[in-house]
C-alpha cells in the first residue's frame, strides 16, 4: 500500500527546501529561541554562496555549544570567551579560508572581553557573529554583561542594579570605535523584514572577508523566552519595546567609517536608561 | 646541511622551531624566555613561520588550539606564571587531541617569585596541570643542544600521539650560551598528514569538528578511555632516559634538566673519593621511567634525587624504587642552584 503522504509529496512542487548546509538533526533550542532562525539564514548565506568548503566556524560555550551538530561544515569549539582567539589561530594559519565565530553576550562580552576586542583591533579579518539576548540562557537565566537595568535574572531577583552590577555593556559600539573592524551592524531576526536585513549584513560581511577588508561584527539582538519568562510572541514584543530603546539596530560601521547618527542616538539611549 | 651555532638555549629552540616547520607562534613576553618570542620576530617570519605577540597568554594558548586543528604546527613559550595562565587552553587540546609544542622556560615560584631558574614546575608538568584526566608529553633537555633537538623531536612526536608536548626547561637553559648543532631536518617526511583538520568541508568527507565537549556520560568515558589507552601507549613506547655508572654504583644520583648536570659533577667528585656513585637522568618527564628506576634499586644501597624545588620528581623516583631501598631528597629552592659539593657532602652522610 502506498503512504498517503508519500503520493501527495510527488504531486507537489518544490517551493522552498531547507539548505543543505543545514543537518537533519534536530535542535535543543528552546520554543520561539532565534538560534534556530539565525542558523538557518547563516547556513542558507553558506549555501547560496556557495562557500561551505572554504568556512571554517568558530561555536562557544552558551546555548549555541552544540552549533556544529547543526551547521554541515567544518567547526571548531572553543572554550568559554576564546571564540575569537581560536579563529585568530584558524585564520592566521589559513588566511584564504573564510572563518566566523558564533558567540553569546557572556561568551564576547565579559569573559572574552579582552579576546573580542584584541582581535577587532588587529583587524582580524573574520566575522563575529554576536547573539545578545541580555542573558545566560544555558546556564539558567543569570545576569550577562548586556542585561539591562533593573532587568530581572536569577542573579539579579531584584533587577540589576549600577552599584554592585555596573552597566550593561554596549561592545559592539566599543569594537565601533576601533580602527581594525570594518563594517560593524546591530541587526534582529523578531521579523521577516528583519530577517531579510540579518541576511544581507551576513552577505555583505563575507564578501568583505573575502576583499581582506577586516574584522566584520553583526551583533544580533535577540530572545530568550525561556530565561525571560514570556511566550515567543511576549519575547519579541520585549526586544522592540525595550531592548531596542537601549541597543537601537542599524549600521554603526559601514565601509570602515562611523556611521555618526546612530552612535549619537546611542549614546542618547545610555543617558536615558 | 647541518650547521654549528653558539647560542643561548632560548634561541636555539627558536631557531630549531623554524627549521623543524613550526607554522604558527603565538606567545606573550616573560623573562626568562622572552628571546624565544624575539628570535622569531626576527627570524621567523621571514621564513614563513606565523609569529604573534598576541593580548595574553590566555589567547596564544587558544590561538594554538584553532592554528594546531586546523592543522598547523603550532607552538608557544612562556615561563611558570605564563604557563599557569595556558592550563585551561592546555587541557582543551589534550582532550580534542590536537598537536601541539609549548616550552616552559621556568623560574622561581610560587606566584610571581622571582626570574630565577627552578624546577618547581614539575608536578604542573608532569601531573597535569588543567582540567581532567589527561597528560602533556614532557621533554626535560640539560644542555643548549637539546634545547633544540626537543623542539623537533616535540613536534613529531606531538602528530604521532596527537598530542600536546611540553619541554620543561629552566631559566639557566635558556639563558647560557653553548655549541648546537642543527642536523638535516626535512619537514615534509615529518609531517603528518591531517585528514581531521578544518579545512573547509568538502563534498567527499563529512564536516571536521574539533570538540571536547560530550555531554552524554557513556561517550564521555569512552572518551576517557581512548585517552587512557593512548597514554599507555605513550608509557609503552616513549619513556626516555640517561644513565652513568650505574654496573658498580652503590649510590645512586636521580635528577633532570640544570640539576642533572650539577649531578654529574658530584658523582665525579664523589668517585673520587672512594663513594661509588651512579647517575640517572629522566629524559622524559612524562612518561617517566619507573622501570629502569625499579630494575637499578635491586643493586643498590641508596638513591639521592637532587631538584631545584622542594621534591616533586622525589614521588615518582619512590614509585620507582618501591621502597626497596631508602630515597633521600635534597632541593634548593628561590632561583638557588645547589653546588656539586653540597651534593657530595649529602652523599657521603648516605654511605
Amino acid at each position: 500500500m502506498t503512504n498517503r503522504e508519500d503520493v501527495l509529496l510527488e504531486d507537489m512542487e518544490v517551493v522552498w527546501e531547507k539548505p543543505h548546509t543545514l543537518t537533519d538533526v534536530r535542535m535543543h533550542y528552546c520554543p520561539g529561541c532565534a538560534h534556530g532562525v539565525i542558523h538557518k539564514v547563516l547556513m542558507e548565506v553558506i549555501q547560496e554562496m556557495k562557500i561551505q568548503d572554504q568556512i571554517i566556524g568558530v561555536a562557544p560555550v552558551g546555548c549555541s555549544v552544540l552549533a556544529y551538530h547543526y551547521m554541515d561544515i567544518d567547526m571548531h569549539e572553543a572554550a568559554h570567551g576564546r571564540a575569537t582567539a581560536v579563529a585568530t589561530g584558524i585564520k592566521r594559519y589559513l588566511p584564504d579560508k573564510l572563518v566566523f565565530t558564533y558567540q553569546g553576550d557572556g561568551d564576547l562580552a565579559a569573559i572574552g572581553t579582552a579576546e573580542t576586542i584584541h582581535a577587532c583591533n588587529r583587524g582580524e579579518n573574520f566575522l563575529i557573529i554576536f547573539i545578545n539576548n541580555g542573558i545566560y540562557g544555558m546556564t539558567g537565566g543569570q545576569m550577562a554583561p548586556t542585561s539591562l537595568i533593573g532587568m530581572v535574572t536569577s542573579t539579579t531577583p531584584e533587577g540589576r542594579e549600577v552599584y554592585t552590577q555596573g552597566h550593561p555593556y554596549k561592545i559592539t559600539e566599543s569594537v565601533a570605535a576601533l580602527p581594525g573592524t570594518y563594517y560593524v551592524t546591530r541587526q534582529s531576526v523578531h521579523t521577516p523584514t528583519a530577517v531579510r536585513h540579518f541576511k544581507k549584513s551576513l552577505e555583505k560581511s563575507f564578501k568583505y572577508q573575502m576583499e581582506k577588508k577586516g574584522t566584520c561584527l553583526i551583533e544580533i539582538v535577540s530572545n530568550c523566552p525561556s530565561g525571560w519568562k514570556m511566550t515567543p510572541l511576549e519575547s519579541n514584543k520585549w526586544i522592540e519595546e525595550y531592548m531596542f530603546p537601549f541597543y537601537p539596530p542599524g549600521d554603526l560601521k559601514v565601509d570602515g567609517k562611523l556611521v555618526e547618527k546612530k552612535i549619537l542616538k546611542s549614546a542618547e539611549s545610555r543617558k536615558e536608561a | 646541511m647541518s650547521e654549528i651555532r653558539l647560542m643561548k638555549g632560548n634561541e636555539a629552540a627558536a631557531e630549531a622551531a623554524i627549521r623543524a616547520g613550526c607554522d604558527c607562534y603565538f606567545g606573550y613576553p616573560i623573562t626568562p624566555q622572552s628571546e624565544i618570542i624575539e628570535y622569531l620576530a626576527e627570524h621567523g617570519r621571514k621564513r614563513n613561520v606565523v609569529v604573534m605577540q598576541v593580548e595574553s597568554e590566555i589567547a596564544a594558548i587558544n590561538m594554538i588550539y584553532g592554528a594546531a586543528g586546523a592543522g598547523a604546527r603550532a607552538m608557544s613559550s612562556s615561563s611558570g606564571p605564563g604557563i599557569s595562565l595556558m592550563q585551561e587552553g592546555l587541557s582543551y587540546i589534550a582532550a580534542a587531541e590536537l598537536p601541539c609544542l609549548l616550552i616552559n622556560i621556568s623560574r622561581g615560584g610560587p606566584g610571581l617569585g622571582t626570574i630565577q631558574p627552578s624546577q618547581g614546575d614539575y608536578f604542573q608538568a608532569v601531573k597535569g596541570g588543567g582540567h581532567g584526566d589527561y597528560h602533556l608529553i614532557v621533554l626535560a633537555p640539560d644542555c643548549v643542544q637539546e634545547m633544540a633537538d626537543f623542539v623537533y623531536l616535540g613536534f613529531d612526536l606531538a602528530e604521532k600521539y596527537r598530542n600536546p608536548v611540553l619541554i620543561l626547561s629552566d631559566g639557566a637553559l635558556g639563558q647560557m650560551m653553548e655549541k648546537v648543532i642543527f642536523p638535516d631536518y626535512d619537514v615534509n617526511k615529518h609531517r603528518s598528514p591531517k585528514p581531521w583538520a578544518t579545512t573547509g568541508k568538502t563534498p567527499d568527507r563529512p564536516p571536521n569538528v574539533i570538540t571536547s565537549l560530550h555531554i552524554q556520560s557513556e561517550e564521555m568515558e569512552k572518551i576517557n578511555l581512548r585517552l587512557q589507552a593512548k597514554y599507555r601507549t605513550i608509557e609503552k613506547n616513549e619513556v626516555r632516559y640517561e644513565t652513568i655508572n650505574t654496573d658498580d654504583a652503590d649510590l645512586l644520583l636521580v635528577a633532570f634538566g640544570l640539576s642533572s648536570r650539577i649531578c654529574q659533577k658530584a658523582m665525579e667528585l664523589a668517585r673520587l673519593e672512594g663513594i661509588k656513585v651512579g647517575f640517572l637522568r629522566p629524559i622524559t618527564l612524562y612518561p617517566f621511567p619507573y622501570d629502569a628506576l625499579n630494575k637499578l634499586a635491586d643493586k643498590l644501597k641508596g638513591v639521592l634525587v637532587v631538584e631545584m624545588n622542594a621534591g616533586q620528581m622525589l614521588e615518582d623516583v619512590r614509585l620507582g624504587v618501591c621502597g626497596k631501598v631508602p630515597v633521600e631528597f635534597y632541593g634548593r629552592m628561590g632561583g638557588i642552584i645547589p653546588s656539586p659539593e653540597e651534593i657530595v657532602d649529602i652523599l657521603k652522610k648516605m654511605i
